[in-house]
């Protein structure tokens, strides 16, 4: 009965829905508020990754909520997890010797590929996000594949709110010196396609990429520590 | 046109796992799968015919550039929103977590506290 | 044109995917196979010009979301009665 209910109400959705969304034609030129983004894109920003440009400088206060919202997220979890009696008997199986001399190998190569995606975010496809992700998968590749891995989570948490205040200065910064909260000319624009350009935006994304990263190894090592427990 | 259809049905089957589902864990899951709907959907929205990515990496593209590229402006949305859709589900895992361990089961039909 | 058709044909195995998560009780294969639907939806991106979001729903999708609920499956039930 409940089933029922529920897939007509779902049957009913999905008609208005395909109903609003085939009005626009898929693959034709709609242009709105991002053809300025477009067109004056480099003339403004110089930077080559026009979707960094759009993260990072006109719709920068977006990404300051964003950046919120994940620190949010990451101290609710600790503050839940916290007060887990979370208690389980569980055998602990030895990682094997390819995957210990592998991970040994992978983890320093790793980290430098995750900061080469957001060093160079406003040139290649990449950024802060990415590169912070693919940091995360790192430590976690090396918690999977070692007992003794303990990251430290006073350090993680300090630079995770370092860099989140270096990313609010930059914004004051602008504030005082360009007229307007996170504006790009504080510093010079430079040359398009190199990478000493466009701004301040690459060194607000190295501050995100830091954020990021300390940030979701955070998460995975409270929620896999908790689970390991001495039995 | 396929990938509107494709993407609601992806949607509204989400949809239908955090409705009928007993378990609390499915119910986690569909709303997962909800998220990868959406952001298909809101991508495939801005995808123009025969153009190319919004990176301008050769001379050729600084010229009368919004003939040649795809629009930019969704997939900055989107890239927000999947970073905000893997915080939300570690959230409420946690949540799943702590439930468990307080009455050692994942059927929402034990947990009738605030039933009236 | 090709490429048209693999599309679809991709899209579709994305949906039987999604059946298969929704009706299955084993919850570690639904787990995966989630995590695969987000790997096909990371090749879809690639054939809609998006680069950035391809390359962040491969890293957070595939990856960083199928931890984390491994992680929640282990320390609940991996059965669903």
């Amino acid at each position: 009965m409940r089933k029922l209910i529920a897939i007509a109400f779902l049957l009913i959705l999905g008609f208005f829905m395909l109903k609003i969304v085939s009005v626009f034609p898929f693959g034709e030129e709609r242009w709105g508020v991002s053809r300025h983004y477009v067109d004056k894109g480099i003339e403004e920003n110089r930077a080559s990754n026009l979707v960094t440009s759009i993260v990072v400088n006109y719709r920068g206060f977006d990404t300051l909520g964003e950046v919120t919202v994940l620190f949010l997220a990451a101290t609710a979890l600790a503050f839940l997890l916290a007060t887990c009696k979370c208690r389980k008997k569980y055998e602990r199986i030895e990682a094997s010797l390819i995957l210990k001399t592998a991970s040994d190998i992978l983890y320093p190569l790793l980290i430098l590929f995750g900061a080469y995606i957001f060093i160079h975010g406003h040139l290649t496809p990449g950024g802060g996000f990415q590169g912070g992700t693919v940091i995360a998968s790192a430590v976690m590749l090396m918690l999977l594949s070692r007992f003794t891995f303990h990251p430290n989570h006073r350090a993680l948490s300090t630079i995770e709110g370092l860099a989140g205040i270096i990313f609010v200065l930059i914004g004051f910064a602008g504030f005082i010196w360009g007229g307007s909260f996170l504006a790009n000319n504080i510093l010079p624009l430079g040359h398009w396609n190199r990478l000493f350009s466009a701004g301040v935006i690459p060194l607000i994304y190295i501050a995100i990429g830091f954020k990021v990263g300390a940030e979701l190894s955070g998460l995975i090592t409270d929620m896999y520590k908790v689970t390991k427990e001495e039995e | 046109m396929a990938f509107f259809t494709a993407s609601i049905l992806l949607i509204l089957i989400g949809l239908y796992a955090v409705l009928v589902k007993r378990n609390i864990m499915k119910i986690v899951i569909g709303l997962s799968l909800m998220d990868t709907g959406v952001n298909l959907l809101i991508v495939s929205l801005g995808f123009i015919r025969g153009r190319t990515a919004p990176i301008i990496n050769v001379k050729d593209l600084l010229f009368n550039t919004s003939s040649k590229v795809v629009d930019p402006l969704p997939q900055a949305l989107v890239l927000t929103a999947i970073v905000i859709g893997v915080a939300v589900t570690a959230v409420a895992l946690s949540i799943v977590m702590l439930m468990y361990s307080k009455k050692g089961t994942l059927e929402i039909d034990e947990y009738k506290e605030l039933k009236w | 044109m090709i490429l048209e058709y693999f599309m679809i044909f991709l899209l579709v195995l994305m949906l039987i995917l999604a059946v298969y998560v929704v009706e299955t009780k084993d919850l570690l294969a639904a787990v995966i196979a989630s995590g695969f639907i987000s790997l096909v939806a990371s090749i879809v991106y690639l054939y809609l010009q998006a680069p950035d979001v391809a390359m962040t729903e491969a890293a957070i999708g595939a990856g960083l979301t199928t931890l984390i609920f491994i992680i929640a499956i282990r320390k609940t039930e991996r059965y669903e009665k």
